[in-house]
This record gives C-alpha cells, sequence and structure tokens, in this order.
C-alpha cells in the first residue's frame, strides 16, 4: 500500500492511475487526504493520510485547568462547538457531582440544538453543491448567520465560542438572544421546508444520492458509527434519548432512522433532525418561562468563576477567582466518562483526575476520526464523484479527526 | 431490556473467567475491570457474543501512563451494549519491556484506527493488528509523545515553574 504521494508515469490503458485526492481539494472540505487507484473513473483502492492539522489537544490538555480546556474543545468540531463545550462542561460537573439548576440545563439544550442545525445546514448545503446545486447552500447559509448572531449575543464570539462555564453560564441570556432565538424559529422553517422541497424529489439530487455509498447495519456498527450517518442505516442510537444529559429527558422529541444507509437517508436524517432540534427548542423556551429568570449558574463558587465586577468588589469572590485561575481548587481522584451527542456523533470525554490543577489524562472520543476509518474501504469500487459525496455526507469536520 | 445490574455483570465475568477478572471501581456507575493482556481477547468476544450482554458497540479504545507504576501503560477499552444500554470499561496493564496485546480489530472493524492512535501516542504494539503504522504524528516520529516522560514545551523553559506561585 502507497502511503506517500506519488507521481506515477502509468500507461492507463495497462496500469491503474494513481490520484492524490487532497490533502487541499476544493470538493474535500478540509485537509484530507486519498491517495487512490483509479480504473478510469472507478476506484479500484484507497489509502486515507490523516494528522494534517493533528494540533496535540490531548496533550496539552494534561498542563492546563479545567477552564482552559473549553477553548481547546472549540477546535475540535468547529461548526459547532457549542455542543463539544457543553459536553465538556458537563464531563467535568459529572467529575464534581455538581447538579445544574433546571433553566441552565434548559439553556444548554437551546446552544445545544442551534449548534446542530447549524452543523446540519452546513452539511446538507454543501452536499446539495456537491451535487451541483448551489441555492440551496445560499438560502440556508443566511439561517446559519443568524444562529451565529444568537452566538455572539450570548457570548461573544461566532466559530470558536467558549460559550458557558463549568456550573453554568458566565451570563444570563438577554432579552435579545430570547428575541433573536424566537425569531430563528418563525423565520427558518419556511426555508427548511422550501429546502426539503427543493431536493428531497428532485430527479437530479435523488439519482446523484440514492443507493450511493450504502451501508448495512452491521457494517456500520462494526466500524463504531455514530450520528446522524448510523441512524441513516437505520440504528436508533441516540446519545440524547439513551442516555440523556441536560434534561433531554423532559423534552418530547423522535429519533429520525433511514433505511438503508446510503448518502440520501443521510440527508434525509439530518433534515428531520433538524425539524426535531426546532421541537426540542420550542419546548425549551416554553419550559424556560416557568423557571426563575435569574438562574444561569449553579451555586458552585469553588468552580465558577464569579463575575468581574464581584471580584474587584467582593473578598471571596477575589479569593475564588484566584484560586479557579491558578487551578488550587479540590477536585477528586476520579475516573469518567461522558457522552454527549455531538451533530456528527458520540463526542465522548474520557477523563481521569488525580486531584492536580489539570486532568492526568483526557481522551476525546471523536466521531469525525471514527466515522472516517470506513471512507477508504468504502470507496472501493465506486465511481469517484460518487466518492466526493460520499464524503461530503459523512460530515468529517477535519478539526475532529486530527485534534 | 433495561440496563444490566453492575453486580450481574461482574458476576458472569468473574463466573466465566475464575478470578482472572477484577473489579477495580465503578465510578460515577460505570462497571471497571481489570484483566490480563492473556485473557483480553477472550473477555472482549465473550462480552460481544453473549447472547444476553452483546456489547457490540465498540466505543473507543484508548491507554494511559503511570510512570511510577510497576506495570505502566493502561490500555482502556469502552464497550457499550445498545440493546441493555450499558456501558463497561475494560483496562490492561503492561510493562514498558512487553508493549504487547492482541488487536481487537478481528472483533470490530472499527478498532482498526483507535489501535493505531494508541499505537502512536503510546507505543503499545497490537498483535495481529492488518496496518499498525503511526496515524495522527508523522512517520518517522521516534517517540510516543503521550507518555509523561515526553515534555510539553521547552523543558528549559524556567518562568513557568510551580515554586514562582508558591506550589
Amino acid at each position: 500500500m502507497q502511503n506517500h504521494p506519488v507521481y506515477t508515469d502509468n500507461d492507463p490503458q495497462t496500469e491503474y492511475s494513481t490520484l492524490n485526492l487532497g490533502p487541499t481539494h476544493p470538493a474535500t472540505h478540509g485537509v484530507f487526504q486519498n491517495v487512490l487507484q483509479l480504473d478510469g473513473e472507478r476506484i479500484v483502492s484507497g489509502v486515507s493520510t490523516i494528522g494534517y492539522i493533528h494540533r496535540a489537544f490531548e496533550k496539552i490538555a494534561e498542563h492546563r485547568p479545567f477552564y482552559q480546556i473549553t477553548p481547546l474543545t472549540d477546535r475540535l468540531n468547529y461548526c459547532s462547538s457549542p455542543i463539544n463545550n457543553m459536553g465538556w462542561h458537563m464531563t467535568v460537573e459529572k467529575m464534581l457531582n455538581i447538579q445544574m439548576p433546571k433553566r441552565v440545563d434548559y439553556m444548554r439544550v437551546i446552544i445545544m440544538e442551534l449548534a446542530r442545525i447549524a452543523d446540519h445546514i452546513v452539511c446538507n448545503g454543501v452536499l446539495g453543491v456537491d451535487t451541483g446545486a448551489f441555492t440551496g447552500f445560499l438560502y440556508m447559509m443566511e439561517h446559519r448567520e443568524e444562529i451565529y448572531e444568537i452566538y455572539e449575543e450570548i457570548c461573544g464570539s461566532r466559530l470558536t465560542t467558549n460559550i458557558g462555564r463549568i456550573g453554568g453560564f458566565e451570563r444570563n441570556f438577554n432579552h435579545i438572544a430570547f428575541a433573536k432565538i424566537k425569531k430563528f424559529l418563525v423565520r427558518f422553517p419556511p426555508v427548511l421546508r422550501e429546502f426539503e422541497a427543493l431536493f428531497n424529489r428532485n430527479r437530479i439530487f435523488v439519482d446523484r444520492t440514492k443507493d450511493v455509498a450504502a451501508v448495512t447495519k452491521e457494517a456500520a456498527l462494526s466500524y463504531s458509527w455514530s450520528g446522524p450517518i448510523l441512524r441513516a442505516t437505520g440504528v436508533d442510537y441516540d446519545v440524547r434519548a439513551m442516555e440523556p444529559y441536560s434534561s433531554y429527558e423532559d423534552f418530547d422529541f423522535e429519533v429520525p432512522v433511514g433505511e438503508n444507509g446510503d448518502v440520501y437517508n443521510r440527508f434525509l436524517v439530518r433534515n428531520e433532525e433538524m425539524w426535531q432540534s426546532l421541537r426540542i427548542i420550542e419546548q425549551a423556551l416554553a419550559k424556560i418561562e416557568k423557571e426563575p429568570s435569574d438562574i444561569f449558574h449553579a451555586d458552585v463558587p469553588a468552580f465558577y468563576l464569579p463575575p468581574k465586577e464581584e471580584v474587584y468588589n467582593n473578598m471571596e469572590a477575589l479569593i475564588y477567582h484566584f484560586k479557579i485561575v491558578m487551578g488550587e481548587v479540590e477536585t477528586p481522584n476520579a475516573e469518567v466518562y461522558h457522552a454527549v451527542e455531538g451533530a456528527n456523533g458520540e463526542l465522548g470525554f474520557y477523563l481521569v483526575n488525580d486531584g492536580g490543577r489539570s486532568p492526568y489524562r483526557l481522551h476525546f472520543r471523536r466521531p469525525s476520526f471514527i466515522n472516517y476509518q470506513m471512507y477508504a474501504p468504502m470507496s472501493q469500487g465506486m465511481l469517484l464523484s460518487d466518492a466526493i459525496i460520499n464524503m461530503s455526507s459523512l460530515n468529517v469536520i477535519a478539526g475532529e479527526l486530527d485534534a | 431490556m433495561g440496563k444490566i445490574p453492575n453486580e450481574e455483570l461482574l458476576q458472569k465475568l468473574t463466573d466465566k473467567f475464575a478470578g482472572q477478572v477484577t473489579h477495580t471501581g465503578a465510578d460515577y456507575g460505570l462497571l471497571t475491570v481489570e484483566t490480563s493482556k492473556e485473557l483480553i481477547y477472550d473477555v472482549l468476544a465473550y462480552l460481544k457474543t453473549d447472547a444476553a450482554l452483546q456489547f457490540i458497540y465498540l466505543t473507543d479504545i484508548t491507554a494511559i501512563h503511570y510512570p511510577e507504576q510497576e506495570k505502566q501503560i493502561g490500555v482502556i477499552y469502552h464497550l457499550h451494549s445498545l440493546t441493555t444500554n450499558t456501558r463497561i470499561r475494560l483496562k490492561v496493564f503492561l510493562t514498558l519491556e512487553d508493549l504487547h496485546i492482541p488487536t481487537a480489530s478481528t472483533l470490530w472493524d472499527g478498532a482498526n484506527w483507535m489501535e493505531r492512535e494508541t499505537y502512536d501516542f503510546y507505543g503499545v504494539i497490537f498483535d495481529g493488528h492488518p496496518d499498525l503504522r503511526r496515524i495522527l504524528n508523522v512517520d518517522d516520529m521516534t517517540v510516543f509523545p503521550m507518555r509523561k516522560e515526553f515534555p510539553l514545551e521547552d523543558p528549559n523553559r524556567i518562568d513557568k515553574k510551580d515554586y514562582f506561585f508558591g506550589r
């Protein structure tokens, strides 16, 4: 097997030709390299090379206090970083046995579902682009921008959000944030309906995606797939439903599943998940109304960074601020695995703590890394153009793949 | 089917592998057992194929380094039984001199890259693995960077030493 890119003078009449697909190919949406052996346009075999943007997050995390690890998680799946942030906060809270007030849970649910929609907008939009339909992508992109404006209103940043804190949120959602969420809930559904009308029965799109890269349940489970692409094969595994975190058990939603795991099914599953996310956000907004409106964090002064104005005017807050920033807080000897349903699969945090100022070991179970594994084997025998669409529909994010 | 209670799961394992599987804790409700590298493949295969357990989903394989222990490197498996919604964590500890352990990639295709990652960062050699190469780091790297002795940054740098902070 060929690991490095090579140039060959093969005669296409008698020998296979080698194609370096990537690492910076415009159709791969990220730094992915696949060295393919081609017989005409058909792929004979392929080898994936990954690690181009490996940044050693697990090693860095062993040298950082807990609250400084949140920005690292931003850079995993950067299309839906709030889910990663919340997953990390919840992992630490689980380790510390901190119970969140219901209102915080619901606020988190809103943000995580918005992030899921933003991620699916990009993935399904790009899948359209790759099949030759740019319109849907541009239509939907406007609404991803609306989601990013909601993030901005809540935490000040857009892509690498660093949203929330261990123990809650850094500040309450203001009325503008709520107004923007409500506006999104009104403005997005008609667009999503239009998007579905544009694609779901579109002859060109269906011909390009149906029965392309179909995966059986057994293969998907054997490759430890998770997320929408696993559900598209017909397995109803969703961490939100199986092991509810952040009060997901309070919500009424469905886990959409597909039938044969092809690209078309993955597309449909993601669209349906966006509808379910909208449902969840609506319910969460209704539930938040019933909770006291001034609660946005748990009462855990030893772990929750106090607001700046208190740090300057209040002795206790200053002490806690100092202890948290310097990593002097007491933490238990513990070993915890916590999983959240990221936009592209089960995002797990395996944290081993020895009571020090930083984790003894932190491992990210990154769905992109595990989902991408089947890409080269499943591309065998596929047309090159189908392999491109297959890559888009896997929703592999380079930052998460390489960590 | 509901979640398998930890006691029942542990009982099944100890019955099957008389005394070879030791219980090391159940932090936050996740049963953790330790076994030996001779037995790990059988334990994994048993957990996967037993009709009542059905741990068919391999969540993760990773490793950990404890420099002060005799057996320094621990290989950690997380399995998930989707039908009963039960998770289990398995550990095998290895000495630095003998970092061989049987591969799980014959049981799960997904173990392939997880084991490559573990090899890449800790140097654990998975016997029988079809393609044990580095995966995230460059091919000509000679160290295993997640081991504790490998420094994160320039070891000569002193401005971040603990004594500056009264520790």
